[in-house]
């Protein structure tokens, strides 16, 4: 017993030993554990905030809206307005397939977009709180529909947001262009996309004005601060920062001088530019045939896109800027101008023209086989005699016909926001080698004298060139007019430093082009005499005509196919003595200028003068009947083209 | 020494007994229980359910069965502990066979009112029978090799079951609590040194052998190790938890963020926020301060154990009440651990806190073992 006392009381102090040390073990490791909280909880609290911050706070944008276009007079040419889109909450519908049923005997669904949208479905089937679109641009009717049966569709909501409008729609399309979705595409281009392109239905300008001028319109994103969960649900708003509208655009056109244009043109492959000769504005860009912008906003179908491709008129292309052809007789004023600014001839000085001139061996024509006899400035003008001009080329030299088209804004790219705006060629002998590698021929000098060969000019660059002959000054085109209300600067406009007597002798000579009983376009003259009109024919090949063409006749453009035909243009200003408008007109494989291109010309700065359809008595008698009928039918088009805009409003 | 030498006649019997509990220590587990009940309602997004309300009733069950678990004289419990770690070692192969999967591991028997694991059950029972064993064993026979050997099996058969469930981090803490109640008893210093150095040793063979042809464990056990040692490594995979359960704490701050504020749990960043990570939205709502005042509350019931166990002289409850003692602190220990990223995820709850049943009731009746051996400690001299 006492050996076995002694034992149990040392096996017990033997316990409380380690009884000791165990517990100081365990206290240790909880001193422990409690620095370690004090570590993390104090020391790297501010850390850990601001990771637990960047879990819970999602930044979304908000998209701006569009700025808005208008025309000089507050016509708009392109809106916003809302569009309706219906929407499922997969979690909230319950049976998503039974919902989308019901909803199909309601309203129509793209089987395309239906697809798309059960994809998606099945791909957010963990976030199911997500919308998901089941059918864009629903219109009011089929809404109104799925707004009474809401109780049956549960999930299903209508979602509005805003669309792109071009109310004007084919008018406008080749100036304005159209915006359309981010694509991947377009982000690959842009060096450091805004975070607002890669909202999902983001529009952005995609040709046109609404391309060039992206930047302004846009505006600037918004964003708001939302808590979400682990899974993504947004569980609140924080805050938001509203964003800031795009810039509304105030354009320099006339909507209504647009439109009738666009009407005057139909049936044409042709274009038209009306610019004001004291401001620069552009009142009218038109490109014919045209095409619905809107068709593009939507998503155009591949059967409307591939009648738009395979049309041989080219309906996409802006002909009116982008647009270069061989600007013809046009053109003559330019090497008139050179010739008389260098002093080698004087208005009343005559050149022989026997129909031909023989340069360096090759016999160069001119279009009267027959010849024009004596001809001075004023006559080969008005009458458009091709030799008088070889003849003053040969004196002036390529190099000086150049420098002067320069100065009148042919081969250099106009400064307006559109899409490929042609820079056109004026070539000269440096040009020529620096890009073919081969001498100048003096050949290419008399081709260049008549605005063939090398030369290339736009209509927009042709009308510019016509309001400067017209003003004597350097007229820049404008066509943004007014940003959120603020008048843009009217650049340019100073004078063109060229004696004021030669461009008198140029005005005159033209005057009498569409004045003179044996001036080209005198059948497009216009007699009210306040609004009296200078201009000049062009016309120019596509083709060359061969020497045996020509010994047996040089085949009549009516009996070419279409493709073959010359190119019609004319360029004019009106009135004569105060020049308020100029315009060019070119009809691609129109045939003559001065029985195509020159009345259209003559319409068109009539409608732009009197601001509306002019008296008949501006026109001459015997045109009077048929230029009547014109009227009736291009007014009842216009209103026909009005109905359709105010049903889509 | 044998149940016949206590005083029978100073302890107190029938429901004096009451009087007679560790109220202290009764106490400190309510608190605890009560911050888990603040907690699950936190969680739920301020509501009773689904976790508050039944927890609640399982507290009330289990506080239940500590008080008829301590009525009942501790002699009883030394007697029935052979039984009972029998009884442990059949359901643990019962489970092999009949077993829930959980998780992708058999740790279940559905017994219809709850589902027991046996492995719980295992911990304590192993903790009695080692208690029992040491009270028989005379204290000199105490480091000889063979009465070394006998415990030893005693804690490597279930540890081997509960090993191939599979379910690691219970082996390693029947493993830990059955060698505690060893050293505690007095067993040689050397056969511990013995056992830790050649553990060091094992592990980082282990790790010499990645990537060579004896490689000792899995390539994906090995990715589980890195993910630990470095949770950024995989943010989104095995990491995510990891690294979302420190964010939470270190966010918590000083003072934390306010009940119900913390929007790493709120916004549910933080995995398993109801069981094993529930002490993570409390130190993210109440910060360094609350965090603390549970590791407090925890460290008191330890020292009030470790007081009992001091008090009284007899082994089998010292014994007891120490083992059940490690095995609560392992509890909270690895827990606390996981959460704050000093130990991998082995899926330990946070005793008396987590949600979850069996672990609790397990744990309740445990300390009715505790205050059992504290009501019916040997007064007076029985020298």
């Amino acid at each position: 017993m006492r050996r076995q006392h002694r034992d149990t009381e040392f096996s017990h102090r033997k316990l409380s030993r380690r009884t000791l040390v165990v517990g100081g073990l365990q206290l240790g490791f909880v001193g422990m554990l409690a620095a370690r909280m004090r570590y993390m909880q104090v020391e790297q609290a501010d850390q850990f905030r601001l990771l637990a911050e960047e879990n819970r706070v999602n930044i979304r944008l908000i998209a701006p809206t569009r700025g808005e276009i208008f025309d000089r007079n507050g016509v708009p040419l392109a809106r916003n307005a809302p569009s309706y889109r219906i929407i499922i909450v997969p979690e909230d519908a319950g049976d998503v397939e039974e919902v989308i049923a019901r909803l199909a005997t309601l309203i129509e669904l793209d089987p395309e977009e239906l697809a798309r949208a059960r994809t998606e479905i099945q791909r957010t089937r963990t976030t199911p709180f997500l919308p998901v679109t089941l059918a864009d641009r629903v219109d009011w009717e089929a809404l109104s529909r799925v707004a009474v049966n809401a109780p049956a569709l549960p999930g299903i909501t209508p979602e509005v947001g805003l669309t792109r409008i071009y109310p004007r729609d084919a008018d406008t399309a080749h100036v304005i262009g159209y915006v359309g979705p981010v694509s991947d595409y377009d982000l690959s281009r842009i060096e450091d996309p805004e975070p607002v392109l890669r909202i999902p239905r983001f529009q952005i300008g995609k040709v046109g004005l609404e391309a060039r001028e992206e930047e302004r319109l846009r505006g600037k994103a918004g964003a708001k601060r939302v808590e979400v969960n682990a899974t993504g649900r947004v569980m609140r708003e924080l805050d938001r920062r509203e964003g800031q509208r795009g810039t509304d655009l105030q354009l320099s056109l006339d909507a209504e001088l647009q439109r009738y244009v666009q009407a005057r043109l139909t049936g044409e492959s042709a274009s038209a530019v009306v610019i004001d000769c004291e401001t620069g504005d552009l009142r009218a860009v038109v490109s014919a045939p045209s095409f619905d912008p809107n068709l593009f906003v939507r998503g155009i179908s591949v059967a409307d896109y591939r009648a738009l491709t395979n049309d041989d008129h080219r309906p996409l292309a802006n002909k009116s800027v982008q647009g270069a052809y061989p600007p013809g007789s046009t053109f003559k004023m330019i090497t008139a101008l050179a010739a008389l600014e260098e002093g080698l001839v004087r208005p009343n000085d005559t050149v022989y023209c026997p129909g031909h001139l023989e340069v360096s061996g090759r016999r160069f024509h001119c279009w009267k086989r027959a010849g024009h006899g004596h001809v001075d400035l004023e006559n080969s003008l008005k009458q458009s005699c091709d030799v008088y001009y070889y003849d003053l080329a040969l004196k002036v030299g390529i190099d000086k016909i150049s420098a002067m088209a320069n100065r009148f804004g042919l081969g250099i790219r106009h400064d307006i926001p559109m899409s490929a705006v042609a820079a056109g060629l004026t070539p000269d002998r440096e040009w020529k080698q620096r890009v073919h590698k081969q001498d100048w021929l003096v050949g290419d000098t008399v081709n260049a004298s008549i605005g063939q060969g090398y030369l290339l000019a736009s209509p927009l660059q042709l009308a510019v060139m016509t309001a400067r002959i017209a003003t004597g000054r350097a007229i820049d085109p404008r066509l943004v007019k007014s940003v959120d209300g603020v008048e843009t600067p009217v650049t340019g406009g100073g004078s063109l430093g060229l004696n004021e007597n030669n461009l008198r002798q140029i005005r005159k000579a033209m005057f009498a082009v569409s004045n003179d009983r044996r001036g080209t376009a005198y059948r497009a003259r216009i007699i009210d005499d306040a609004f009296r009109m200078a201009g000049k024919t062009g016309t120019s090949q596509v083709r060359n005509i061969t020497a045996a063409e020509r010994a047996s006749g040089v085949i009549n453009n009516a009996d070419l196919p279409w493709a073959r035909r010359d190119h019609a243009l004319f360029v004019s200003f009106a009135p004569f003595d105060k020049p308020k408008y100029a315009c060019c007109v070119v009809v691609e494989h129109g045939g003559g200028g001065s029985t195509v291109a020159g009345p259209i010309a003559r319409d068109v700065l009539l409608q732009a003068l009197y601001e509306g359809t002019p008296p008949l008595a501006a026109y001459p008698e015997a045109d009077r009947n048929r230029i009547k009928a014109q009227q009736e039918r291009l007014q009842r088009e216009q209103i026909e083209r009005a109905g359709t805009e105010s049903g889509r409003a | 020494m044998s149940y016949l030498e206590y005083n029978v006649k100073s302890t107190p019997s029938g429901l004096s007994k009451v009087l007679y509990l560790n109220w202290g220590l009764t106490l400190l587990i309510v608190s605890v229980a009560g911050v888990g009940f603040l907690q699950l309602y936190s969680v739920a997004g301020g509501s009773l359910q689904p976790w508050a309300e039944p927890q609640m009733k399982r507290f009330a069950l289990g506080l239940a069965a500590m008080l008829f678990v301590a009525m009942v004289p501790i002699w009883f419990w030394r007697n029935v502990s052979a039984l009972g770690y029998a009884g442990s070692v059949v359901l643990l192969i019962a489970v092999e066979l009949i077993g829930v999967e959980g998780k992708g591991a058999q740790r279940w028997i559905d017994i219809g009112f709850m589902r027991l694991q046996p492995s719980e059950l295992m911990k304590i029972t192993l903790v009695m029978v080692l208690a029992a064993y040491y009270d028989w064993l005379a204290p000199n026979k105490v480091s000889r090799p063979f009465w070394v050997l006998v415990p030893v099996l005693i804690i490597l058969v279930p540890t081997a079951l509960v090993l191939k469930q599979p379910d690691l981090g219970t082996a390693i803490l029947v493993l830990a609590a059955g060698g505690g109640i060893m050293f505690l008893a007095g067993v040689h210093w050397a056969y511990f040194a013995v056992v830790i150095a050649s553990g060091v040793g094992l592990v980082a063979a282990v790790f010499e052998s990645r990537g060579t042809s004896w490689q000792l464990i899995k390539d994906y056990q090995f990715r589980r190790i890195d993910t630990f040692l470095d949770p950024a490594s995989d943010p989104l995979g095995a990491g995510y938890h990891i690294t979302q359960s420190k964010i939470a704490l270190g966010s918590g701050g000083w003072a934390g963020r306010g009940f119900m504020q913390g929007t790493q749990s709120r916004l549910n960043f933080l995995p398993e926020k109801h069981t094993d990570f529930i002490f993570t939205t409390l130190a993210e709502e109440f910060g360094f301060v609350g965090g603390v005042s549970l590791l407090t509350l925890y460290a008191l019931i330890i020292l009030f154990c470790i007081a009992t166990a001091l008090a009284t002289r007899d082994r089998y409850s010292s014994l007891v009440t120490l083992g059940i003692a490690i095995n609560f602190f392992l509890f909270f220990a690895v827990n606390m651990s996981m959460v704050m990223g000093l130990a991998p995820v082995v899926g330990v709850p946070l005793p008396m806190v987590s949600y979850g049943g069996s672990a609790m009731l397990v744990l309740m009746a445990a300390f009715g073992i505790v205050q059992s051996a504290h009501v019916h400690r040997p007064r007076g001299r029985t020298r």
